[in-house]
């Protein structure tokens, strides 16, 4: 039996292989303490193919789309069933943003204490 | 050794007498009071005094305690429900506002339910000001019956737009409490009308700058001040109200707390006040140690000074550790000199605050104490933490963006309780609310002859982020006060020469796209008539760099410009061709039917800018971001949301992937669901593995030509406005704008 935390809506992590996998299709994306977009695909957008100018881009400077030299979406995709598990806004060329850093020594204890029924119960 | 027994004694008289004569003149001679250091980068609540552990150990029964706990609440609510009904200030009548009980100490113990709660974690600095500095200072004193006043955030607040009442709460000769209100006034004389100035270069341009002062005695305003305030704003009228309502608000508080001391007993008051705080924090700190320790990182950018367009970073780590939380915002952009956007540090906390007190925990009692396991982290002489000698009249334009940072990384947090057991009793996981006023600020005549300055409450309008189980909701709320309102066209109009064309249409597209959608901001296309002068104002940022988030794959909501139509009065041009339409500005930008006009759009920092008769000023409040990835969006709720108008039909084609029957409107699901796989197979075609990726994509600097103002991978090196210009985090300088 496996211990699997739930980390985000496509991200779990199984606790016994420290290991992080797609809540959708089970694909094993890599370490748990390393940043889970390591093991995912990425695709680079111009951000007016999602948020497209609304007003005349030929005649407007500002048309409800991003500035392209400014912004740029990164698209995170599972290799094993595409879902979209991470969308980040960056300026061309910023270093990705490590943006889940799990403390599996904590997720493991919380496991034992609420196995031994030793955990911190909620206040009314 | 033989000795006089005189001289030396004389001697040590004299030196002892003349180093307590320096002492005293050192002590009186001050050359400046300003800003206290100590108090504002403190927002823990004072430690217990005597009055309080003595109440404490009385041992008030916890159902006696329940009961005042609920009075006082009831209490800080009529009294800021009192403002909303007599104060004249726009943004106080739709909940721009708060009311509290304050520790004798200073801290807000009872902040009435609704409000601006930003106030929570900055309103004390101002009494904790008054206490250190004034009340032992013979011209000053604190006694029963004295008004104190205060509006500049260098002395805790928001900015300095909101002005207070605070008064002191005596019992029997002893100071047990004080009470408050505050008001967002709107006009206080900066180098624009309105009170928050885009335009202000240093905090002397900023207006009225009041550090915490006493203004009346026995319950009456000196008049002599109050003439003063007036003169030194454009709405004398507005101030004069104002300064009344506030204190009446303030008079109600104190009498409903003395009613309640008469009735329950002092004792049983002062531990109720003092109690709340400490479970409040005890609270917090239990729902902290149920989330799970580690790191959630996120980059924000602020895209304009409000002047030019720049991209100053906000570089957010949030750690929890067992109990506590720290908010690591270093690395950050610098502070700029002459552009006033900058946020002293009360402020950015206040604001990181609501996000604890109204998006995730607002069962909470409203006090300052839900912040107290909180320590932040900052670069001084960042822009989020500035320096006393540069503007910050707009500093909404670092803070807001702020909280959203800390909203979404929170949620990353949330995320895995909500999932096992809930024990950290948060609210619905979502993405980000819209984080920007969009809306207009206006300066002149109205038609009834008096000159105002202030703000239209459309601000409050921001659209709802997505939840994690529904879309968000429309022009919901402002993320600075969730109980506030967008006001009534008819009010505004009656008061003010503005015609509202188009106020409370709801853009289509303006959502962030996901599983589930952001809710949709609304547009505003204004122009005026019978004024001999007027002139509008916008203080928003996110015309080139998307600011809401998505969240978990759910996208961001699009940018926001500002659009003007000059040269022509739409009023008598529409008078003349009853065909003629204004209620959809992308449609009057695409469409341009004034033949004459001239057409333009813009980022949405305008400085006060004199309009003519008849020409239009429109934007649109931002939607909410996105929830999950788009192509598991119910394709039911996609053609609902297209039969609504919320989506055009490119969307639902090119970003749901859903397909609509022309003929009827229906969804295709067999044409969805093969539209929905081939998008899939695209994404597996398309994705780069991420070291292949990461290795192509990242760069060691910021691009050239990109006005940069941050960290880029090493926090400690800050850029001042491109690649080679750069400073220490721990050596900021004030970087000038040209």
């Amino acid at each position: 039996m496996t211990t699997i935390e739930r980390i985000t809506e496509y991200l779990e992590v199984d606790l016994d292989s420290e290991r992080w996998r797609c809540v959708r299709c089970g694909h094993v994306h890599g370490p748990a303490r390393e940043s889970y977009k390591r093991g995912l695909l990425v695709h680079r957008r111009d951000p007016a193919e999602i948020h497209r100018p609304l007003v005349d881009a030929e005649r407007y400077e500002y048309t409800f789309a991003p500035d392209a030299q400014w912004c740029q979406i990164l698209e995170y995709y599972c290799p094993g069933c595409a879902v979209m598990v991470e969308v980040e806004y960056l300026p061309p060329g910023h270093p990705i943003t490590h943006d889940i850093e799990l403390d599996l020594e904590w997720l493991k204890r919380r496991v034992a204490e609420r196995a031994a029924g030793t955990g911190t119960e909620a206040t009314a | 050794m033989a000795t006089n027994p005189t001289t030396p004694d004389s001697t040590e008289d004299e030196a002892a007498a003349l180093e307590a004569e320096v002492q005293e003149f050192l002590h009186k001679t001050v050359l400046y009071r300003g800003p206290d250091r100590e108090i504002m980068r403190n927002h823990k609540p004072a430690p217990r005094t005597a009055l309080e552990e003595r109440a404490i150990a009385a041992g008030t029964d916890d159902l006696t305690k329940t009961i005042i706990r609920n009075r006082l609440q009831t209490s800080a609510n009529e009294a800021k429900d009192m403002l909303m009904h007599i104060a004249s200030a726009p943004s106080a009548k739709w909940g721009d506002l708060i009311s509290g009980i304050f520790t004798a100490s200073g801290d807000l113990a009872v902040a009435s339910s609704s409000g601006v709660l930003i106030f929570s974690v900055l309103a004390g600095p101002p009494i904790k000001y008054i206490l250190k500095h004034w009340k032992d200072e013979e011209t000053v004193g604190v006694r029963d019956g004295d008004i104190f006043m205060h509006n500049d955030a260098r002395f805790g607040n928001v900015h300095n737009t909101d002005q207070s009442c605070l008064m002191p709460v005596f019992h029997e000769g002893e100071l047990i409490a004080w009470v408050g209100t505050i008001i967002h006034e709107g006009e206080n004389g900066a180098t624009e009308p309105g009170g928050m100035p885009s335009a202000a270069e240093s905090p002397y341009d900023e207006g009225l700058k009041i550090s915490p002062m006493k203004i009346g005695e026995n319950f009456r305003l000196r008049e002599d001040l109050v003439t003063y305030f007036q003169n030194s704003v454009r709405d004398p009228k507005l101030q004069l109200e104002d300064m009344r309502s506030r204190l009446a608000g303030t008079m109600r508080l104190r009498q409903r707390l003395l009613e309640a001391v008469e009735e329950y007993g002092r004792d049983a008051v002062i531990a109720v006040t003092r109690g709340t705080l400490e479970f409040t924090g005890a609270e917090v700190r239990r729902r902290l140690a149920a989330i799970p320790d580690g790191k959630r990182r996120v980059v924000r950018f602020c895209d304009n000074t409000l002047r030019e367009p720049i991209l100053l970073k906000i570089n957010c780590t949030i750690e929890i550790k067992g109990d506590e939380m720290i908010i690591d915002l270093r690395g950050s952009g610098p502070e700029l000199m002459n552009r006033a956007i900058n946020t002293v540090l009360a402020s950015l906390k206040g604001m990181i605050a609501q996000v604890f007190l109204t998006f995730v925990w607002p069962d909470l009692p409203r006090n300052q104490a839900a912040f107290e396991p909180v320590t932040v982290l900052t670069d001084e002489g960042s822009a989020f933490d500035c320096s006393a000698e540069v503007p910050n009249a707009v500093s909404m334009m670092t803070f807001f963006p702020s909280f959203s940072a800390v909203e979404h990384c929170l949620q990353k947090f949330l995320y895995n309780d909500k999932h096992t057991g809930d024990e950290a009793k948060s609210t619905e996981i979502h993405a980000s609310w819209w984080p920007m006023i969009n809306g207009f600020l206006f300066g002149g005549y109205t038609q009834h002859g008096y000159f105002v300055g202030n703000v239209m409450t459309d601000i409050n309008g921001m659209g709802g982020g997505a939840r994690s189980d529904r879309d968000g909701e429309h022009a919901l709320a402002p993320i600075f006060c969730s109980m506030s309102d967008l006001g009534e066209n008819e009010m505004v109009e009656d008061e003010l020469p503005v015609l509202c064309l188009a106020n409370r249409r709801i853009m289509r597209d303006n959502q962030g796209f996901g599983r589930f959608r952001g809710g949709h901001g609304h547009q505003q296309v204004m122009t005026f008539k019978d004024s001999p002068l007027w002139g509008w104002m916008a203080i928003a940022i996110g015309s080139k760099f998307p600011l809401a988030l998505g969240l978990f794959g759910g996208y961001g909501s699009p940018c926001q410009p500002l659009m003007k139509v000059k040269g022509v009065n739409l009023l008598e041009a529409m008078r003349e061709d009853r065909s003629l339409t204004v209620d959809d500005p992308v449609a009057l930008m695409n469409e341009r039917p004034f033949a004459d006009a001239e057409y333009s759009t813009a980022h949405t920092g305008m400085q006060f800018e004199m309009a003519a008769p008849g020409e239009v000023y429109a934007m649109s409040q931002g939607g909410g971001g996105g929830y999950g990835d788009v192509l598991e969006r119910d394709p039911e709720a996609v053609v609902r949301d297209l039969r609504r108008d919320l989506i055009s039909a490119w969307t639902a084609r090119s970003i749901y992937f859903v397909a609509v029957d022309a003929a009827t409107g229906a969804l295709d699901a067999a044409e969805t669901e093969r539209l929905r796989d081939e998008e899939r197979r695209a994404r597996l075609s398309r994705g780069v593995p991420f070291d292949e990726f990461e290795q192509a994509w990242t760069t060691d600097q910021p691009p050239a030509g990109l006005p940069y103002y941050g960290s880029w991978a090493d926090r400690t090196v800050i850029h001042a406005g491109g690649p080679d210009v750069t400073m220490p985090a721990d050596a900021l300088q004030p970087v000038a704008m040209l």
